[in-house]
This record gives structure tokens, C-alpha cells and sequence, in this order.
């Protein structure tokens, strides 16, 4: 059974003066006719499955889609059309940071926000200890949220959030944090996470990263799949190709093709 | 609805907690200020009205107090459960978390804040010498209906927060105007029968007075004013479901 199936999925977003804007401005801009909104599909057609192990590389440029596409998979958000089917518990590392509270004290913030990323009340009380240590807070345990530096901030965010273990792994762009000693640790502790059998999603500029770590890469371009596959390398290839000469592959063939010239590229 | 706060009992607990210790972090008195400020407006309110119309209301001071009370628990739990979900909107917009739970752990809070300033009332009752009848049970009957009431108007204006910001300001004048046709501090007796009968169109009114009517004249309201408390809350909280259903998946847009 596959862990995560999409079915020509497709979202919806809107954009236009809807955000933060307040009553009067609203109706003054409907009168004088400058109301703006706009819908658009930010993700159309996705179509993917994912088995227990996987590992995949979501890529595309900036505004592809991706991180409404992590929504729609984590509930955050709801598909417009098609169907996401999830079996098992999903965990999403988007925007590490968000849930804290700054008044509250370090121990008083990881139970909030563990009990927000999902924790029972049991598996927290027994990973506290194991969380504190890990983000080396040991000593700030009471101190507020808002006396930490923004490097233990991240600490404490990738630690309350490592200890999770869920069936499907979301990772917007955090694979590691902090300074030089606490980004190693974090990066193994990721590691162990993924190497223990979760299944994990990676949307990562780094292609590197991608490369190394993905058995599946997903890519997107403005809202579109352009493909999916296991081929990791000669998609990567493609994908850097496109970043070049910023022409899209229509097909597979074309994928190959964009790979070739670039190896060529390299190697020549 | 159940079986998902079921499920979330932690998160809801971690979030009623971090509602309270926010609300007092940093205030010398503490919890102490839910009972001080109540007094505290009292006081002021019999300094100013009872010389108007002290000597025409018998138990004027509890009177006064009934009265302020429930529109404080009403004003204080709207005026919060309108901001409920805006200013969770990074969570919401980060993990799947049921919206809900930021309103009703707002509300749970101040009911908890509410039962206290009960507490001091019936505290007064002693004091003013009224005697506890078995009728003051049903005392839970209002609580509960206005607690109701109180939840639906928030699903309703935190939604409406999303969308426009400028509901906040609109609310608070709004509330000030609920205050003034409430009878916190006159009674509607010296109306005509008309304009009497008005004043149950406005359930925060019909709400205070079922505690004035148990607590000073010692009466059961009719079974009408009972179907009108629940209506007033069914309705309300009927309405917010609805939005709430209608919008849920539409706020993250808005923020």
C-alpha cells in the first residue's frame, strides 16, 4: 500500500487585496472599481505516488507550486479537484519557527508547539528531556522565548520538530540548521530520521541535495508536473539544462535529450 | 466536532494554558485582577448611578452587579474570540491544526474568568443578606446558554476578522452600544409596556435578568425566557458553524 497517492490534483489560489485590508478600503476600491482579485491554479494535474521508504525531491522555480502542493498533501489546504490519499501520519517542517509564543518559557514553548506538530501528551513527556538536549537549552529551560538568540530559536524549532516520527516527512527547505557544530548534528539527526524508514519530501533548491538523498524526483513549473520519475539524475540534468536556456521539455524524450546536452555541456 | 477535540485534548489543553498564562504573565495581581476588576467597576457604578436610581431598585449594588458581570464575560469573550483565529493565523497557515480549537480555548478561558467574578457576586448575596434558595441552581442554566451564545458570536466575527480588519473597532462600539440598552444600571420598569418587551430582543438583557430574577426576587423566569435563551444561542452558534464551514479552507488565503 502506498503511502501517498495524488490523483490529478489540482489547487486553487487567490491573490489581490484581500490580505490584511479592512472594510472601508475594500468597499472605497469596489466603488472606484480598482478591487483586485485574482484566482489562479498554482498546482494542476499532479499525479505521483510515493511507497514507505521513498524519498522525494520536489524541484521547480520559484513560484512552481511547491509549497502549496506540501499544503494540499498535509491538510493544510484542500484540493480543488482530485483526490490526495494518505495513509499513515504526515509531519511538515514548513516555516520551522511558527506556533512559538514569545512570552512563554522555553519548556512552557516545546509542549505548545509539540502538542501543534501533533505529539501526545505521552510521547512528549518521555522526548522532553531528549528535545531539550538535543537543542543544548538545557540551562534557558525557564527562561522566555523571546531572550533566546535567533540561532537557539532554530534549534529549538528543529529539535521539538525532529523528535515527531512520522510516516510521511515534509521538509520546505530545512534539512539542517544553525552554525557550523549544530548543522552537522542537525543534518545526521535528519538522516537517522529518513534512514529509519519514514518517508520523507524534499523541496530543495539545492540540487545537489536532491541528487544525493532523492530515489524520486517531482518536477514543477508553474503549477504543471513536468514530470515524475525515478530517472533522479537525468531529470536533475534536464532541470539544470531548463535553468540555462529556460526552454521547457515537452516530453520525455525531450528530457533526455535536455540531460544529454547538458552532460555534453559538462563534459565538453 | 467531538471526536476531534477528543483527539486534540493536548493541543487543546497547551493552548488554553498558553491563553491564560499570557493573559497574566507580567501583572502583579495575577488572576487576582478577574476579581478586582469586576469590583472595581462596581464600585464606580455605585458611586455614580446610585444617587439616579439606587433608592427606586431594591439591592441595588447586587443589581449592578448581576448586570455588569454578564456583559463583561460577554464583551471580554467576543472582544477575544474575534481575534481568535487571526492571531493564530501562522499556525493555522503552517500545520493542520482544526480552527476552532484558538476560539474555544479563548472561551474556556473566559468562562473560567467569568466563574470567578460569580463566585464574588454570590459572595455580595451573603453580605447584602439575600438567602440562597435551591433556585440558584439553576443559575447554570444562563451560564450556559450565554457561554453558548458567546462561542457562536465568535465563530461569527473571527471569521469576519479575517476578512476585514477594521471588524475589531466596528465591535467595540458596537459592544458599547449593547451596554447602554442592557439596564445594567437603570431598570426598564420605568418604560412603558412596549418599550419593555424591546428590551428582550437583546439577549445579553434577557441573560442578566434571569440572574436578577432568581438572585433578588427569587422567581423562575417563564418557560418562554428559557426557549428564548436557547434560541438566541442555537441561532447564533448555527450561523457560525455555518461560516465556519462555508470559509474554512478559504482563510489561509486571507492572511
Amino acid at each position: 500500500m502506498s503511502v501517498l497517492e495524488l490523483e490529478d490534483v489540482s489547487v486553487k489560489y487567490i491573490v489581490g487585496d484581500i490580505k490584511n485590508v479592512g472594510l472601508k478600503e475594500t468597499i472605497l476600491k469596489k466603488i472606484s472599481g480598482k478591487y483586485h482579485k485574482k484566482e489562479f491554479w498554482a498546482d494542476r494535474h499532479i499525479t505521483f505516488s510515493l511507497e514507505k521508504g521513498d524519498f522525494l525531491g520536489i524541484i521547480g522555480t520559484n513560484g512552481a507550486g511547491k509549497t502549496t502542493l506540501l499544503k494540499a498533501i498535509s491538510h493544510i489546504m484542500v484540493p480543488n479537484e482530485g483526490i490526495v490519499r494518505l495513509n499513515g501520519t504526515v509531519s511538515s517542517l514548513i516555516e520551522l519557527a511558527s506556533g512559538f509564543d514569545s512570552d512563554l518559557t522555553v519548556k512552557e514553548n516545546i509542549y505548545l508547539r509539540g502538542a501543534i506538530l501533533g505529539y501526545t501528551k505521552e510521547q512528549l513527556t518521555s522526548s522532553y528531556k531528549d528535545i531539550l538536549e538535543f537543542s543544548e537549552l538545557a540551562e534557558f529551560e525557564d527562561r522566555p522565548f523571546k531572550q533566546l538568540s535567533s540561532g537557539m530559536k532554530s534549534r529549538l524549532a528543529f529539535a521539538v520538530a525532529s523528535y515527531v516520527n512520522p510516516d510521511l516527512l515534509i521538509l520546505d527547505e530545512v534539512l539542517s540548521v544553525g552554525d557550523g557544530a549544530f548543522r552537522k548534528k542537525s543534518e545526521a539527526k535528519m538522516k537517522e530520521i529518513i534512514n529509519g524508514g519514514a518517508t520523507t519530501i524534499l523541496v530543495s533548491h539545492l540540487l545537489e541535495q536532491i541528487r544525493e538523498m532523492s530515489n524520486k524526483v517531482l518536477w514543477l513549473n508553474k503549477g504543471e508536473q513536468i514530470t515524475f520519475g525515478t530517472n533522479v539524475e537525468e531529470i536533475c540534468d534536464a532541470y539544470s539544462m531548463f535553468l540555462k536556456n529556460k526552454v521547457i521539455p515537452k516530453n520525455e524524450e525531450e528530457i533526455k535529450l535536455f540531460a544529454q546536452q547538458y552532460r555534453e555541456q559538462q563534459n565538453g | 466536532m467531538l471526536h476531534i477535540l477528543k483527539k486534540h485534548k493536548f493541543l487543546f489543553s497547551e493552548l488554553v494554558k498558553r491563553d491564560f498564562k499570557k493573559k497574566y504573565k507580567g501583572t502583579i495581581m495575577g488572576v487576582g485582577w478577574s476579581v478586582l476588576s469586576p469590583l472595581l467597576t462596581l464600585l464606580i457604578m455605585r458611586l455614580v448611578f446610585t444617587h439616579f436610581f439606587g433608592s427606586s431598585i431594591p439591592h441595588y449594588t447586587i443589581y449592578l452587579f448581576c448586570g455588569n458581570i454578564i456583559f463583561s464575560y460577554f464583551k471580554d469573550s467576543t472582544t477575544q474570540g474575534l481575534e481568535a483565529l487571526s492571531a493564530n493565523s501562522q499556525i493555522f497557515t503552517r500545520c493542520n491544526v482544526p480552527k476552532y480549537l484558538f476560539l474555544l480555548s479563548k472561551n474556556v478561558e473566559s468562562l473560567i474568568n467569568f466563574g470567578i467574578t460569580v463566585i464574588v457576586l454570590l459572595i455580595f448575596c451573603i453580605i447584602d443578606q439575600i438567602t440562597f434558595t435551591w433556585m440558584f441552581v439553576l443559575l447554570i442554566y444562563p451560564i450556559i446558554t450565554v457561554f453558548l451564545f458567546n462561542i457562536g458570536l465568535g465563530f461569527i466575527l473571527s471569521a469576519m476578522r479575517i476578512f476585514y480588519k477594521d471588524i475589531s473597532y466596528l465591535w467595540r462600539v458596537f459592544t458599547l452600544l449593547v451596554m447602554y440598552v442592557s439596564a445594567i444600571f437603570y431598570s426598564t420598569k420605568t418604560y412603558p409596556e412596549t418599550i419593555q418587551k424591546l428590551f428582550y430582543l437583546n439577549p445579553v438583557y434577557v441573560y442578566i435578568s434571569y440572574f436578577r430574577s432568581i438572585i433578588i426576587d427569587g422567581v423562575i423566569p417563564s418557560v418562554w425566557i428559557h426557549l428564548l435563551m436557547l434560541f438566541y444561542a442555537a441561532v447564533v452558534v448555527a450561523i457560525g458553524l455555518l461560516i465556519y464551514k462555508k470559509f474554512n479552507h478559504k482563510f489561509l488565503y486571507y492572511v
